[in-house]
């Protein structure tokens, strides 16, 4: 009896091998799962966004201006242009120049420094930025709602990706290429300037463009700095508020009038149609052309 | 020469980046210093946001002109911001890795591209769409179907799932939608460190006699486990300072604890949002400053986290390509 007894908690090999199959079966079965369920949330999200966007997008919408909570939103498309391009020409050259630096001195103390608070800087809260520009630039500065206080806001925001996109995009650059121009006599500017950066050229380019992705999709940095504005952009730079369309889907969606939920849904379309646009030229013509060279 | 002059010149213009994040932080403490000093270190144990009598003479307490009674403390934000963070990371861990799992070794090759760009995507949407979605499609779904059948079962047993289950506004929404927004930032590190482990690893399982999923499971994932715990560390990160998309379905509560789980909640980037319009009535202008002190204090943890995150990705696994978050 003892003998059977003992047997009798052996599974056979055969068994084993069930159970085991059966366990791995549910774990790709569970892990599926998720990956359907993550695809099937991100389809549910652009199909809400595209169907009612669609629905609420007339040619009145891009060609007149917001009056209260209806009308248009023809100065909010001007004003998210005018501060994400602001904020691209403030963060491009310091952006790039820190990409530039961290990549090619890569091993300094100086580099691994930068490289490294930029990725802490990526993680500092949008909305911590946008209240650091209300307390600095308009309170502190006297700015009030303006231009200049959102394109710092949003270039702040941007800085990081653009060092980061540029230093990655120069460490693809072949060191032979840097070897070769360095044995022709050039200097460290000639190499980097005129060798390393050239080739490089397109992945920063990619990385520009999702900058200005980011930027165009920022609500939180530019509440308190930039205010909104029914009118269009009178051009000074502080001491007037501009529209932006990511405000107009926080406030409008909270309105009680279908006229102002339309626009919200309108701006969503927009922005959002916008962001992907960027991100899928990014990663199937830019990206596929720069690997190419 | 002139190569250290180009040099020292581009040094100079990259250090704009580390002189900003230094003049977020400086400027933040300096600007709430009168707050700190009139709040305390009472700030983050009071659970009372109150802008005193705004109608009444200014008075004199500490040295400093302050509405009478007027107190400052955020325990209830820290509650909800650590709440909705944990919930959002239970949800998205298992399915963050259970998607890295599937992408990186049961997705043929052709279609992984296309796949994992969709979910990279999702890192792209901007938060306020998020918001957006969650305010008009979450709320009524996950208020009138879901939380009132979650109160009806599991919440029979367990009093913080219990009725009354709300309107959708609150905490567990702010979780699901927080944990939507983190579920790539986990799935891309995750299924990148997958690919990159070593195929003799899988080999030597397969060849001890274990299924596929077994190697995977428990040969691949451990070797991946650094870096996990990194990507987890920033998943934490977005999740602590998420702004929009909070306020959007969070239901903003002021001074209230959650008792349940439907309750409404506020996080303290959605607070600084949400309070800075009538912290402007404050003539004494210490409310505009205690908020600049909870902004102090959330970049302050995040650069804690985030510092933290990618320290350990850095040291632990060298790898070229960071996600961007």
């Amino acid at each position: 009896m003892p003998m059977s007894t003992l047997t009798a908690h052996r599974k056979s090999p055969h068994q084993i091998r069930l159970t085991r199959r059966l366990a791995s079966l549910g774990g790709w079965g569970l892990s599926g799962l998720c990956l359907a369920a993550l695809s099937v949330l991100m389809v549910w999200i652009l199909a809400v966004v595209f169907v009612r966007g669609v629905g609420a997008l007339k040619l009145s919408v891009l060609t007149t201006i917001t009056q209260g909570t209806g009308g248009g939103l023809l100065n909010a498309i001007e004003g998210t242009l005018v501060l994400s391009v602001g904020a691209l020409l403030l963060a491009v050259p310091f952006g790039v120049a820190a990409g530039i630096y961290s990549a090619e001195y890569r091993f300094s103390r100086w580099a691994v420094t930068i490289r490294f608070l930029a990725d802490v800087l990526v993680g500092v809260p949008s909305i911590v930025v946008g209240y650091f520009g209300y307390v600095g630039m308009v309170e502190w500065l006297g700015w009030s709602f303006s231009v200049a206080a959102g394109s710092i806001a949003l270039a702040i925001i941007s800085l990081p990706y653009i060092c980061r996109t540029t230093e990655l995009a120069l460490r693809q650059v072949s060191n032979d290429l840097r070897d070769a121009a360095y044995s022709l006599g050039a200097d460290d500017r000639r190499v980097i300037l005129g060798v390393c950066l050239p080739a490089a050229l397109p992945s920063i380019l990619t990385g520009i463009l999702l900058a200005l992705a980011v930027s165009v999709g920022e609500t939180a940095p530019l509440l308190y700095t930039a205010g909104w504005s029914n009118y269009l952009w009178d051009g000074h730079l502080t001491h007037s508020p501009i529209g932006y369309l990511t405000y107009a889907i926080w406030n409008f969606i909270n309105e009680p009038f279908a006229a102002a939920n339309a626009l919200a849904y309108a701006a969503a379309l927009l922005v959002t149609g916008f962001v992907l646009i960027i991100n899928i030229t990014a990663r199937f013509v830019l990206d596929r052309r720069a690997r190419r060279r | 020469m002139r190569a250290m002059k180009f040099r020292a010149w581009l040094a100079l213009v990259a250090g704009i980046l580390p002189a900003t994040l230094a003049a977020i932080v400086l400027f933040l403490a300096l600007y709430s210093w009168p707050a700190m000093h009139f709040n305390g270190l009472g700030f983050v144990v009071r659970d009372t946001w109150n802008l005193g009598n705004l109608y009444a003479d200014p008075i004199m307490r500490h040295g400093m002109q302050v509405q009478p009674g007027a107190t400052y403390g955020i325990l209830f934000l820290i509650v909800g911001t650590l709440a909705s963070t944990l919930i959002a990371l239970a949800i998205a861990l298992p399915m963050g890795i259970g998607a890295a799992i599937f992408l990186a070794e049961a997705v043929p090759a052709q279609l992984r591209l296309w796949i994992s760009f969709l979910v990279e995507l999702l890192m792209a949407i901007p938060s306020v769409v998020f918001g957006l979605w969650g305010y008009v499609v979450v709320i009524p779904f996950l208020g009138h179907h879901f939380y009132p059948l979650l109160a009806r079962t599991l919440g029979k047993a367990i009093p913080f799932l219990g009725a009354p289950s709300g309107s959708g506004y609150g905490l567990l929404t702010a979780g699901i939608v927080l944990s939507l927004m983190i579920v790539p930032i986990i799935a891309a590190t995750l299924r990148d460190a997958l690919v990159s482990q070593p195929a003799s690893l899988r080999e030597a399982a397969l060849g001890l006699g274990a299924t596929r999923f077994e190697a995977l499971w428990k040969v691949m994932l451990p070797g991946t486990r650094k870096t996990l715990i990194g990507a987890t560390f920033l998943a934490l990160g977005r999740a602590l300072g998420e702004t929009m998309a909070v306020l959007m379905v969070s239901g903003n509560a002021l001074n209230y604890l959650p008792h349940r789980i439907y309750d409404p909640v506020s996080t303290m980037a959605a607070f600084i949002v949400s309070q800075l319009d009538s912290a402007l009535q404050d003539p004494t202008g210490l409310a505009v400053r205690s908020l600049a002190e909870i902004a102090f204090v959330l970049a302050i943890i995040s650069i804690i986290v985030n510092a933290l995150a990618r320290l350990l990705l850095l040291v632990w696994n060298n790898s070229q390509r960071s996600v961007m978050v």
